[in-house]
């Protein structure tokens, strides 16, 4: 009787968790982030993006505000994360400081419209490069490849990539409509596969057995993981390519050019390494390279 | 109206999918909901309080909650199972309060006086409930019945959100998200795959209660 009503007890602490969505001990644990050290003596040629910015003293940078560990608004209201940083490196470039960046929410669907309209100067929001989106906007960067991975219990050997997925028979969670949910249909059967709205109900899954991986982007499982307090690890074997670049206005190559060598030089004095290990490094340790830049165009 | 057209076996097999939801669930809960609604006349306080509680619960509880207590509640008390059943047997129990209901309804029409001469001549309560009353309550209560399970099948599209997938909506989300196609010509096959279920099933039940109507 007793273990039963503790069982009803932990039901209902799990449901009130889960109707707060899930927010719970994620937002007291701030990542730090960096201090950039800024560029004094940045000079520009006049008329060029870079000179406004600088003359300005302000930056707009859009960004995620719900993306852990890349771009994540915590509850002082400075958001936190690897691409804020990647915004940082850029100002600080420009030679300005990271309390000069005036960050505006960029989610997804607005993205372009928010530099067409040039609502803000630049985007580092997860924003993965491709044709479709080049035909109105500019991209400097990648700065970071994300690719789609698996998450599983943190004691699981068994799956250690899409492959092994068939194999071993397992239950495989991912989000309606999304694309890694229609990647990942290659590698299991349809009713291996498992479906809902969000990917925290697909980690709840993942805790109670339900599913065996949770699939989706490497980025958005390491903030899962972040938040499942040791439970899930990632099986760290991306297979599919997510190049992230930094959204500019369309034809702006100056900008870009200039993004792509703060970028390399970033990683030349080791701010990119220090970057990812202060935020998205506290999930994946080892520091990726930096991407083969594009040409900008 | 190319999406329609060009992505046909897509929305067959979500279509394929819901009809499979609804049929099951229609199925477990015109079961269910007739021993819960033999369960409020029955002669026995106890019996009459299950059912009485058990249409109290799930009339008054919003689906999605029901649902959600399938797939996250039950996993959670170490009971775990396919989310198409979870999902299906959700829908059956929410559904089997109103199937209740509009057989009640239908136990009410029935004259007493039927009752009162099956029990004269000897018969038990099951024997009269069996034999004489529920024979004539269901025949009186297709058309209510049939509003009931087309609004199930309405329903069944919330199913898809409980990990269930493939059903009709779900080929919409699909759609509009992964393969960038455009909403309302989407949303608009999706309308047309559920009234394919709907309007024939609304044909069917207005046949059959003209079969099976009883004048009094």
């Amino acid at each position: 009787m007793k273990a039963r009503s503790v069982r009803w007890g932990v039901l209902a602490a799990s449901m009130a968790l889960a109707l707060t969505a899930c927010g719970g001990n994620s937002e007291n644990r701030l990542e730090t982030g960096t201090d950039v050290p800024v560029d004094p003596n940045a000079q520009f040629e006049p008329g060029t993006t870079m000179a406004k910015l600088k003359q300005s003293g302000t930056i707009r940078i859009g960004t995620k505000f719900d993306q852990p560990l890349f771009g994540l608004k915590g509850l002082d209201g400075n958001p936190q994360g690897f691409d804020v940083e990647i915004g940082k490196i850029v100002a600080a470039g420009l030679g300005l400081p990271a309390d000069r960046i005036e960050w505006v929410e960029a989610p997804s669907k607005t993205r372009e419209e928010l530099i067409e309209q040039g609502r803000v100067d630049m985007v580092v929001a997860t924003y993965t490069i491709n044709d479709k989106r080049k035909q109105r906007i500019s991209f400097a960067g990648p700065y970071y490849e994300a690719g789609q991975d698996l998450m599983v219990s943190a004691d699981d050997d068994t799956i250690t990539g899409p492959e092994s997925l068939r194999p071993t028979g397992a239950k495989v969670c991912s989000v309606t409509g999304s694309t890694p949910a229609e990647q990942i249909k290659q590698y299991v059967d349809p009713e291996n596969l498992t479906l809902f709205d969000v990917y925290s109900k697909c980690a709840d899954a993942l805790r109670t057995g339900q599913v065996q991986a949770v699939t989706t982007d490497n980025v958005i499982l390491m903030g899962l993981v972040q938040k499942g307090n040791g439970r899930f690890k990632l099986v760290d074997r991306q297979f599919t390519k997510e190049p992230y670049g930094v959204g500019v206005k369309k034809g702006d190559t100056a900008f870009c050019r200039f993004i792509d060598d703060t970028l390399t030089r970033a990683e030349a004095d080791g701010q990119y390494a220090k970057s990812w290990g202060a935020t998205a490094g506290k999930v994946s340790p080892e520091t990726p390279p930096l991407p083969q830049l594009d040409p900008c165009s | 109206m190319h999406v329609i057209t060009d992505n046909l076996p897509l929305y067959l097999s979500g279509l394929l999918r819901t009809l499979q939801i609804c049929l099951y669930a229609g199925l477990i809960a015109l079961v269910l909901g007739t021993v819960i609604a033999a369960f409020r006349v029955a002669p026995l306080p106890p019996l009459r309080a299950t059912g009485t509680s058990w249409v109290t619960v799930f009339r008054n509880c919003p689906l999605t909650v029901v649902l959600f207590f399938m797939a996250f509640g039950l996993p959670e008390l170490g009971l775990n199972g396919s989310y198409f059943w979870f999902g299906t047997i959700g829908l059956a129990l929410y559904t089997s309060a109103f199937v209740c209901e509009a057989i009640r309804s239908g136990i009410n029409a029935v004259p007493p006086g039927q009752a009162e001469a099956a029990r004269a001549i000897g018969l038990g309560f099951g024997q009269v409930l069996s034999l004489v009353v529920l024979p004539q309550a269901i025949r009186t209560v297709v058309p209510p019945l049939g509003n009931v399970f087309i609004a199930m099948i309405k329903n069944s599209a919330i199913v898809g959100a409980f990990g269930v997938g493939g059903d009709l909506f779900a080929v919409g989300d699909t759609l509009t998200s992964a393969r960038g196609e455009a909403v309302l010509p989407v949303l608009i096959g999706v309308v047309l795959g559920y009234l394919v279920i709907t309007i024939p099933a609304g044909l069917l039940l207005g046949a059959l209660e003209r079969k099976v109507a009883i004048a009094r």
